[in-house]
């Protein structure tokens, strides 16, 4: 039975009002809590250690997976592994993420290691978000790992999003591409707070015409801290993109280190990087069209973290 | 109906606005025009509530309206399309339209009121993959969205072509129909003094008359010299004149 506050978690990481439809795995306190696989998608626990193998049949079309996790005990370190099988020419989407409602004075945390294996031609969609409340005062941690190996013509988006209530967390997402790989990251950030936020993304472009795109934006507020460290490399004739813009606001840090490496004559790479603060001709903007400060804020905010 | 009572306003020791008073009556179009730093944008500005002055009062339909921020000033009816629309990364051109005022089945009609496509346009970012012309469209569809008691646009030419300039007018008119609405209007283009029932010249900082078009055209001079008898510097020939 999930509790009113397991939904409400849910329902922020995962879109979802109950149980979902299709096949899904809900982890809570680090014990499962709920399970359902498909014809196509099968979900299976694992026996050497803590986490699941989600395997998801070749040409398996429009169906989804849920694994979401919740954490609702303070004091809870889960550590987690999860293997993705998806199947060649499969399109389907994985929705991820994890709540911590932490009332309690000790530390919770979550780190979940996830490698897919995205074979070739095969299509996925994998959002992961990140949610983080209640008044205890103990941290609310989330570590995610997520290494994806996409094969030839294979084609990967990946939405990474958490807005506030995470005290602390280190991203790290390691990709590599194979021929005609395609990659789409899209990374939303916003931290408050004493918050912290490291976020690491490396891909490996091996493959002739892999391509790569990401899209990171972030708001850091009060006394909120974030670094972000890009590698982008190419190996081959392959074209990556990397794009990132941060808001700063009040007495925030936010430090971004691109690196782009070309091995090919023929690898074409840009990186653009930019930190501001919210310009005052948008602010100006929305008041005069009858917005408060705060709401102007609010609304620019918003659309930016789209 | 907008009074401006003496209106100065100074910036890095310069007299930016020297004293400026003006009448502006319900459903009429004003067009300010007059060279570059001569004070019309700050005029717009202050109207706003963007710039406040040092001296003077502003009365909107009589309401001292004077130390009023932008936000209570927009509630009240006082709208501004700015002359370098801020765009906005993650906001659509609807949703901008929409946050104007605008319900969303008039969204469409205000775009092709401003020469857009609103298939084109709806769900488009307002960000930098828009054109000037493109932004400065937008910008006036967001000033047109709302039911205004006075509208400001500075210089809205840099984004209208011929065809469009036509819908324009006809707009401003469907303005003054529904809403009585003064149009503002900051501008050096001859069309767009051609749509004015008043010119204002600006120059250094002052307002140096206020006359119809036809005046300011050279339409309305047949005998002797009228502007003149119109001029703020109260000059009693052609030699003393700005003209």
């Amino acid at each position: 039975m999930l509790s009113a506050i397991d939904k409400l978690l849910l329902e922020q990481i995962a879109g979802l009002h109950d149980v979902p439809q299709g096949a899904y795995n809900i982890r809570k306190n680090g014990e499962a809590a709920g399970r359902a696989t498909s014809v196509n998608i099968d979900i299976a626990s694992k026996t050497d250690k803590p986490g699941i193998n989600v395997t998801v049949k070749p040409g398996t079309k429009n169906e989804s997976v849920h694994i979401p996790v919740i954490v609702t005990s303070s004091g809870l370190n889960d550590l987690v592994y999860n293997t993705f099988e998806i199947g060649e020419g499969a399109d389907v989407m994985i929705v991820a993420g994890c709540g911590i409602h932490n009332s309690g004075k000790d530390k919770s945390q979550h780190d979940g290691i996830h490698e897919f294996y995205v074979r070739r031609g095969a299509r996925i969609r994998y959002v992961e978000k990140h949610y983080g409340e209640g008044n205890g005062t103990g941290g609310k941690i989330l570590n995610p790992k997520t290494i994806l190996y996409v094969e030839d013509d294979a084609t990967v988006e990946l939405e990474l999003v958490q807005i506030r209530g995470v005290d602390s967390t280190k991203r790290d997402t390691e990709v590599t591409l194979a021929d005609r790989a395609k990659l789409v990251v899209t990374e939303r950030l916003l931290t408050d707070g004493n918050e912290e936020a490291f976020s690491n993304i490396s891909i490996d472009m091996k493959g002739a015409g892999a391509s790569a795109q990401v899209i990171s934006r972030s708001v850091a507020r009060g006394s909120s801290k974030q670094d972000f460290a890009f590698d982008l490399i190419g190996r081959n004739a392959c074209r990556g993109h990397i794009q990132c813009d941060a808001i700063i606001m009040d007495n925030a840090v936010v430090i971004s280190t691109p690196r782009i490496s070309a091995r090919h004559q023929d690898a074409q790479l840009i990186h653009e990087a930019a930190i501001g603060r919210l310009e005052s001709q948008q602010l100006l903007k929305l008041q005069s069209l009858g917005l408060t400060v705060q709401q102007a804020e609010d609304t620019i905010l918003k659309g930016f973290l789209k | 109906m907008l009074k401006l009572n003496d209106i100065r306003l100074s910036a890095g020791g310069a007299q930016i606005l020297d004293g400026v008073s003006l009448l502006m009556e319900d459903k009429k179009i004003y067009v300010i025009t007059g060279p570059n730093g001569s004070g019309k944008s700050s005029l717009a500005r202050v109207i706003m509530g963007i710039q406040s002055p040092d001296s003077g009062s502003i009365l909107l339909d009589g309401q001292d309206i004077t130390t009023m921020g932008i936000t209570e000033r927009a509630k009240l009816g006082i709208g501004y399309a700015f002359q370098h629309p801020p765009r906005f990364k993650g906001i659509k051109v609807r949703e901008l339209i929409e946050l104007a005022g605008a319900e969303s089945k008039s969204v469409c009609d205000l775009l092709y009121s401003v020469g857009l496509c609103s298939k084109d346009y709806l769900e488009r970012d307002v960000d930098g993959t828009l054109s000037g012309g493109e932004i400065k469209r937008i910008e006036i569809a967001s000033v047109l969205a709302r039911n205004l008691k006075v509208a400001v646009f500075d210089e809205p030419e840099a984004g209208i072509d011929l065809w469009s300039f036509q819908k324009l007018a006809e707009t401003f008119n469907a303005m003054h129909e529904r809403f009585n609405t003064t149009i503002v209007i900051i501008s050096h283009q001859e069309r767009i003094l051609d749509l004015a029932d008043e010119i204002l010249l600006m120059s250094g900082g002052r307002l140096h008359r206020q006359v119809s078009k036809d005046v300011i055209m050279g339409r309305g001079i047949v005998d002797g010299c009228e502007c003149s008898a119109n001029c703020g510097k109260v000059g009693v020939g052609n030699a003393e004149c700005d003209r």
